[in-house]
């Protein structure tokens, strides 16, 4: 087997890693702007259900209860920017900033308080951890050219949120445009007064949105400190929650693009560690930042209009008041 | 059976403040089965408001609602859905990228899955569209809908919850006379099964046309029931205005002569590149008031606004007092009024003034500048005022104080504000959008009046509106706009409703007036033996 197909495969494989916890925030952002509450808190949430879920894994021993409180934790500031946004109809942005930062003050101060090293968890021993799962046969298969390696490398080897968070995505447009609570979802993202004389409750409505969004939230936390990395370490997150609102614009709030985005920021991602140093013959050494900058500079373009038109949901944004 | 069985609405003693406001005070209403009831009153009468607390919107403070015979309490429109009544309200209550079907079963889903909603609304709203002749195609989004296709599905909408109570807000607001025509054919039709219609309208014609009865309201007090037969447009009149009101606007023929503005094939289009205004040519003569008809949102916007020089044209030329300019050479609203060109917005809120200023400070937008107040640095407050004092009473603006914030005076009262402004500047050529706009009888009466006076000094005015009564009791001549054109020019004198419904529809060639005649009887024609298929 040729090094080029080994080297492509690995780097989709980090592809597919990087981008689990992508996915998974971009689908809570995408339940929150369909429902009109816009979430720049997903990095706020990610961050802090990471250090739940690395500190309850650490002390616990169980990676299942970690992801259990770093739901619960995430779901909390979820609620907490409803009530700032919807309930008292704060500015939405302003209230996600502030999560942000609370978060990323917080997880530090409670680090050190708890455990003494600097801000970080203790590093978590593989019971502790969501671990990887060789799907059935994958070593007697992968002696078969290209498709044993793919389904070797590629397919199986993941640990289970990987997993879930691939699977979300269907179940996600299957909420969203096939029931009833989907319907009534993206009325209220685009004309909330509409779903009000239809005798509905906005508030509710929202609230629920943003609920969904923290359970997602807190499941990608927890990818990060228990899947992906063994312990929590300042601001782990990275701007991935950013890069999450990006990819939630770049895919224009549908669920199946919105994956294929992240897919695409992942690989960019992955690109970008792969090629870290390596001279490329007639340009030399690509910045490493110049890759790590395209998610933001490709939004920027989508925004501008270059790659057809991305139109958010008409009443995000905006809290809802009934007019006199 | 009892009396109060007869009734499918009673409304006894209902009583709301907002803050200081009491916007319906021990109101009283009693509307009678399969009957269509007008209720009619100035802005801000409580008419609104009222029908919110039937429809469980709002919360009344006080007071008793029954339905059908039956006492409610409504904490949410739900429940007013559920006891049989519907509303349309004014500014369509439509998700716009969805479709007419997931419109429809909003709220009323019949199930956590949608498909088997889908399928029973889609055969239930069948048969209510053969009953009632409501027929609308229920997989189109409703951002491709007109407007008056838009409104049948609210009626769909409501029929589908199962109302047997229908409450109009101003529903002919936005509708050309003909879908005006078929929105009361629907009327009947409903009507006939036993359906109750509240129509909420300032339109005295449609009410004398239409409804069986009609109550009045003025200043949050229900001031009087009538038979419609037993009544009058007059009469009427004078019970929402609480004086005697001139409907008819006094005026001598006009003169026009030497064209002000020249307008040749004038384009704009709006920042997504999308055309506006397409090949516009016309001239306005002194002395004379040219009327812009047509439904709101084909263009006329887009003339006021490049007239005025607010937004760029992207081809043709216009002439301004001997002045040209085009899309090379614009003129900036500033040196356009310098000339002697005022404006009045359309939207007092977003361009007329600015809601958070003192009157006195909105009463000086755009002529700040002038060395009688400014003296280059400094403004003079003292003149400000007295500026502002000196519009409020020539114009009548009340109150006549002005410190008080812009934002709580009056519809009507802002508005003769605006005009005071742009008409005691005494300009040569005045635009001005929907003068009336939210305006109550009796300033609309005064806003003609000032007009018409302008047109006798000399002046050239431009009058855009959506109201057709409007258009052809104070224009000379009138050209109406359909899609950003021309579709069709006419002397007031000409001019009567179908006309120019059908202009505004675009369904008559304006060129030639022998098959403008056959054209229209045709039309005409085929929309009656329509009426009797349905």
């Amino acid at each position: 087997m040729s090094d080029v197909f080994l080297t492509v495969l690995l780097t989709l494989d980090a592809t597919i890693r990087v981008s689990s916890p992508l996915i998974l925030a971009a689908m809570a952002g995408l339940f929150a702007e369909r429902s009109g509450v816009v979430d720049i808190g997903l990095e706020g949430k990610m961050l802090a259900s990471a250090f739940a879920a690395a500190s309850v894994a650490a002390v616990v021993g169980s990676p299942w209860a970690g992801l259990g409180v770093a739901i619960i934790v995430s779901c909390g500031l979820a609620m907490l920017h409803g009530f700032a946004t919807i309930t008292h109809r704060g500015d939405q942005i302003v209230s996600g900033m502030a999560i942000n930062i609370l978060v990323g003050g917080l997880t530090i101060i409670l680090g050190l308080a708890w455990f003494h090293q600097g801000g970080l968890t203790p590093a978590l021993n593989n019971e502790s951890r969501f671990l990887s799962i060789t799907l059935p046969y994958a070593e007697q298969l992968a002696y078969i050219p290209v498709l044993g390696p793919i389904y070797k490398e590629l397919i199986s080897g993941h640990n289970i949120l990987v997993y879930a968070a691939f699977a979300v995505v269907p179940m996600v447009w299957w909420v969203v445009f096939r029931t009833r609570f989907g319907l009534r979802l993206r009325a209220v993202g685009e004309n909330p007064t509409a779903v009000d004389t239809a005798g509905l409750s906005v508030i509710k409505l929202r609230y629920k949105a943003l609920l969904i969004g923290g359970v997602l939230c807190g499941v990608a936390g927890a990818y990060i400190a228990t899947a992906h990395n063994a312990q929590f370490t300042r601001d782990m997150t990275a701007g991935q929650g950013y890069i999450a609102l990006a990819a939630l614009i770049f895919g224009k709030w549908r669920p199946l693009t919105v994956m294929l985005a992240c897919l695409l920021f992942g690989f960019l991602d992955a690109l970008a560690v792969r090629l870290q140093g390596v001279v490329i013959p007639g340009i030399g050494e690509i910045p490493v930042q110049f890759i790590e900058a395209t998610p933001y500079l490709l939004t920027v373009i989508l925004l501008a209009g270059f790659i057809g038109r991305a139109i958010p949901p008409k009443a995000s944004g905006m809290a809802y008041v009934k007019e006199r | 059976m009892t009396m109060t069985d007869n009734f499918a609405i009673e409304l006894t003693d209902i009583d709301k403040r907002f803050g200081a406001v009491h916007a319906n005070n021990k109101v009283c209403l009693q509307v009678k089965r399969g009957n269509i009831h007008g209720i009619v009153g100035e802005n801000g009468a409580g008419k609104s408001t009222l029908m919110s607390i039937l429809y469980g919107f709002y919360q009344a403070d006080a007071g008793q609602i029954d339905v059908l015979g039956q006492a409610y309490t409504f904490t949410d429109s739900h429940q007013a859905i559920a006891a049989g009544i519907g509303m349309v309200h004014q500014h369509f209550m439509l998700v716009e990228n969805f479709t007419v079907l997931e419109n429809v079963i909003l709220g009323s889903e019949g199930g956590a899955l949608l498909a088997h909603g889908l399928a029973a609304a889609r055969k239930e709203l069948t048969r209510l569209g053969d009953e009632y002749g409501l027929k609308v195609d229920l997989d189109a989004t409703i951002d491709t809908l007109s407007v008056g296709l838009q409104q049948r599905v609210e009626i769909l909408k409501a029929l589908y919850k199962g109302a047997k109570i229908l409450i109009l807000d101003e529903p002919t607001g936005v509708l050309t006379p003909q879908e005006t025509d078929e929105l009361f054919r629907i009327f009947g039709a409903l009507k006939q099964q036993g359906v109750t219609i509240m129509l909420i309208t300032h339109k005295l014609r449609e009410i004398m046309s239409i409804t069986d009865q009609v109550s009045v309201m003025r200043a949050g007090q229900m001031v009087a029931h009538r038979d419609t037969q037993a009544t009058s447009r007059e009469e009427l009149a004078e019970l929402m205005v609480g004086r005697k009101v001139l409907l008819q606007v006094n005026k001598k023929p006009g003169n026009g002569r030497a064209p002000l503005l020249k307008v040749k094939r004038l384009s704009v289009s709006d920042n997504q590149g999308i055309e506006r205004l397409k090949d516009v040519s016309f001239e306005l003569r002194a002395g004379e008031v040219l009327g812009v008809a047509g439904v709101s949102g084909n263009g006329q916007t887009e003339l006021l606004e490049a007239l005025s020089g607010i937004v760029p044209m992207t081809s043709g030329t216009i002439e301004v007092l001997g002045f040209k300019m085009d899309a090379k050479h614009p003129l900036t609203p500033d040196r356009l009024r310098e000339l002697g060109l005022a404006h009045v917005p359309e939207d007092r809120h977003r361009m007329g003034l600015i809601t958070d200023f003192s009157a006195s400070e909105s009463a000086l937008l755009g002529y700040h500048t002038d060395p009688k107040i400014n003296s280059g640095i400094w403004l003079s407050n003292r003149k400000v005022e007295a500026n502002c004092q000196a519009l409020m009473q020539s114009f009548d603006v009340r109150p006549a104080d002005p410190h008080l914030k812009s934002a709580n005076f009056s519809g009507g009262n802002q508005q003769k504000l605006i005009l005071a402004r742009e008409m005691e500047r005494n300009p040569e050529v005045l635009l001005i959008g929907q003068p009336t706009r939210g305006v109550d009888i009796g300033a609309i009466e005064f806003i003609h009046q000032r007009i018409i006076d302008m047109r006798d000094a000399g002046k050239a005015v431009l009058l855009v509106s959506v109201e057709l009564d409007e258009i052809m009791s104070v224009s000379d001549r009138i050209i109406v706009l359909c899609d950003g054109e021309i579709s069709g020019r006419i002397d007031a004198a000409d001019a009567d409703e179908r006309t120019l419904g059908m202009m505004m529809a675009n369904a008559l060639d304006p060129i030639d007036p022998l098959q403008t005649m056959d054209d229209q009887h045709a039309s005409s024609g085929q929309a009656s033996s329509q009426e009797t298929q349905a």
